[in-house]
């Protein structure tokens, strides 16, 4: 099994290479980076290119480990005790099963997408480090160990909100998406709208670029913003001598609001739009 | 194999442990990449580097450890290490290659060859097929190992292979630069004790199964949620010296008083004395009796201090030596009081670490914080917050 990337999603060399470590050795995969530069798209691809189904596990600030293996729910349990229901002697009626407990018992060897881990609890990681090690765990309820038959591929995102343990991280291999450069960008917006003029791409990535270079900006755009803005200017059907013109006086792209996402960003432009009109004078 | 790899990379302060370094050994046993240096670069980075902040020293240790090996053999007489050498060539070259190799003999006669082309060598040597240097099909010396050339180092010659960790693209990330708030938010997190205090909203799981199992009805009980429960006094020094951190300072206070509840923030100049306020426009009329606040906050209160501690040595040694009033009670004995009466302290300076030797007034602050002093820098603040967070004994 070999993953280099989908019709739909530009890997780079490195990337390819922690992807095929992760799936050949069978050990998590954790993935940083800028948002909107496709982490978690990576895990829809990878199960896409090797045909596997895809678990998905999207961790907020409540989520708690053991919430990914099962839960007991006792209070389902109380209700049907007091109101004498049969089911309540056999306890695994009240056994849920969590995302984890899902992806190792699949038959199908799948793909489990971790989604933003850092958005849980700093202890979250720590709970976790044996499961994922072994890939089993044990039911205290029902007395039984849930063991993964074959290792399942497993994906983790991280924003870089808490940092993550030494001892998970050990167990990971770690992959840091870059900015895509130009050249790479072209590449992906290709992969996107395959029959865009080359002019647009070119006038709006130049577009696209200085924005993200101008200094004390809030949220820089990243590729999904660019997309976004494409797929704007595609179906607003934009001239494309708006792009093209040179007055300094329009420092605000057409239809900003995909790319700044920040009303003190949009501010900033307006200032600069300000200040140029003036010079020009 | 790869020890010495292994070695410069924990020397250079990335933590790779045996773990990675066995992971390392399966992934190349495992045949996971294609036999080319760039891929075995970009295959250890995934394995050993878990931080982006470390990239770019990965990327220079990566061009140190392989850089070496190719001045050491490249240009000049040296002792050449057998080991790396064929250790590298094992695992890059294909078989058809290493066949190639092998035609010229077997390794030892290779580097009984070598040597001797060493000797023979008079100048620098370019292209090629027999002599020793850049570029060409001997398999020996930069961008040798023909015919796809195993880069070592240097420039030119087999286009990307070196390029990708020469050009140390990761730079801007290291993490001894300084951070934004949301980063200073993440090393502040790391100061937490949960509680339960306040009202009871949350079904407390265990103890109702308990009651009920106990009364033989459904006895529900209730908690309170968990939440923060640290205690912060934060004393900011202004004006003067500090002028060009306040964008820092001011990062660093948005993100504490949005991560704490408990937070109480004070600020002076240059010195604690017996008097401190909390808004710089009325510092005058309205000041708080540095006392007081020892009285009110309990012990349990974790005290930080930022500031760059820079000034003349007898603001904080002698009575009077205040720029500003004058103090009846020097600065060491308001800083002492202070320390003893809050054990978990800290002082955040956001002059750089390096700077610091040249100040004596930083040298006694320092030397009064029990060396509890850390640079305003992520690496500093959670060395910090780690301090704040130990037991005191």
């Amino acid at each position: 099994m070999r993953f280099d990337g989908t019709k739909d999603y530009v890997a780079t060399d490195d990337l390819k290479v922690a992807v095929n470590a992760a799936v050949t050795l069978r050990r998590p995969l954790l993935v940083k980076g800028e948002p909107g530069t496709g982490k978690t798209v990576l895990a829809h691809e990878i199960a896409k290119a090797t045909g596997a189904p895809l678990i998905e596990w999207n961790v907020k600030s409540t989520t708690k480990a053991h919430q990914g293996l099962y839960e007991y729910d006792a209070v389902a349990r109380l209700r049907d005790g007091q109101l004498g229901d049969e089911r309540v002697h056999d306890i695994s009626n009240y056994i849920r099963r969590g995302k984890l407990w899902e992806a190792f018992t699949s038959p199908d060897l799948p793909v489990l997408l971790i989604d933003e881990i850092d958005k849980a609890d700093i202890e979250f990681p720590n709970d976790l480090l044996q499961e994922l090690d072994r890939m089993e765990f044990h039911v205290y309820e029902t007395k039984e160990t849930v063991k993964a038959a074959d290792r399942p591929i497993v994906v983790i995102t991280s924003n870089n909100e808490k940092e993550l343990p030494d001892a998970f991280l050990r167990r990971c291999f770690f992959h840091y998406i870059k900015f895509p450069d130009r050249e790479t960008m072209q590449e992906i917006i290709n992969v996107h709208f395959p029959d865009i003029q080359g002019v647009l791409v070119k006038k709006a990535m130049d577009i696209f670029y200085d924005v993200r270079d101008v200094p004390g900006l809030k949220k820089k755009p990243s590729t999904s913003e660019l997309l976004d803005w494409l797929k704007l200017l595609l179906s607003e059907d934009m001239p494309l001598e708006v792009l093209q013109s040179q007055d300094p006086s329009k420092a605000i792209p057409p239809l900003h609001g995909a790319l700044l996402k920040n009303e003190q960003d949009v501010m900033l432009f307006e200032r600069l739009a300000f200040m140029a009109k003036r010079e020009a004078r | 194999m790869f020890f010495n790899f292994m070695d410069e990379l924990r020397a250079a302060g990335i933590n790779a442990s045996l773990k990675e370094h066995l992971v390392l050994l399966e992934a190349l046993d495992k045949e996971v990449i294609r036999r080319s240096p760039v891929d075995f670069y970009y295959l250890s980075r995934a394995t050993v580097v878990k931080d982006e902040g470390l990239l770019d020293r990965f990327d220079q240790v990566f061009s140190k450890v392989f850089k070496g090996i190719e001045t050491s053999y490249g240009m000049e007489e040296q002792e050449i290490p057998l080991d790396w050498l064929k250790a590298v060539a094992e695992k890059f070259l294909d078989e058809e290659e290493m066949k190639k190799i092998e035609s010229l003999g077997t390794w030892d006669e290779i580097m009984e060859a070598l040597k001797e082309r060493l000797e023979e060598q008079e100048k620098r040597h370019e292209g090629g097929s027999k002599w020793i240097g850049t570029g060409g099909t001997s398999p020996f010396g930069n961008s040798g190992f023909n015919p796809e050339g195993v880069r070592i180092g240097g420039e030119g010659g087999q286009k990307k292979a070196i390029k990708v960790w020469d050009k140390r693209e990761f730079q801007n990330l290291d993490n001894t630069k300084q951070l934004g708030t949301r980063n200073i938010k993440v090393a502040l997190r790391r100061l937490r004790k949960f509680a339960r205090e306040g009202a009871a909203d949350e079904l407390d799981i265990d103890r109702t199964i308990n009651g009920t199992a106990k009364k033989g009805w459904l006895d529900i009980h209730m908690r309170p949620e968990r939440h923060n429960a640290v205690k912060l006094l934060l004393f900011l020094d202004v004006g003067g010296s500090m002028d060009p951190f306040i964008k820092l300072c001011e990062e660093l206070f948005s993100a504490a008083t949005s991560e704490f509840k408990n937070l109480e923030f004070f600020y002076f100049h240059n010195c604690v004395y017996e008097g401190v306020w909390k808004d710089n426009r009325r510092r005058f009329s309205e000041r708080t009796n540095t006392w007081d606040i020892l009285h009110k906050y309990g012990h349990d209160y974790k005290l930080i201090f930022v500031g760059d501690a820079s000034m003349s040595p007898y603001e904080i040694t002698h009575p009077g030596g205040s720029v500003e009033h004058f103090n009846e009670e020097a600065g060491v004995t308001w800083l002492q009081r202070m320390t003893n009466t809050y054990p978990a302290t800290a002082w955040l300076n956001p002059v750089p670490e390096k700077q610091w030797g040249y100040s004596q007034s930083v040298k006694i602050v320092k030397e009064l914080m029990n060396d509890r002093m850390y640079p305003l820098t992520l690496e500093g603040l959670g060395d910090a917050m780690k301090e704040l967070t130990r037991k005191q004994g």
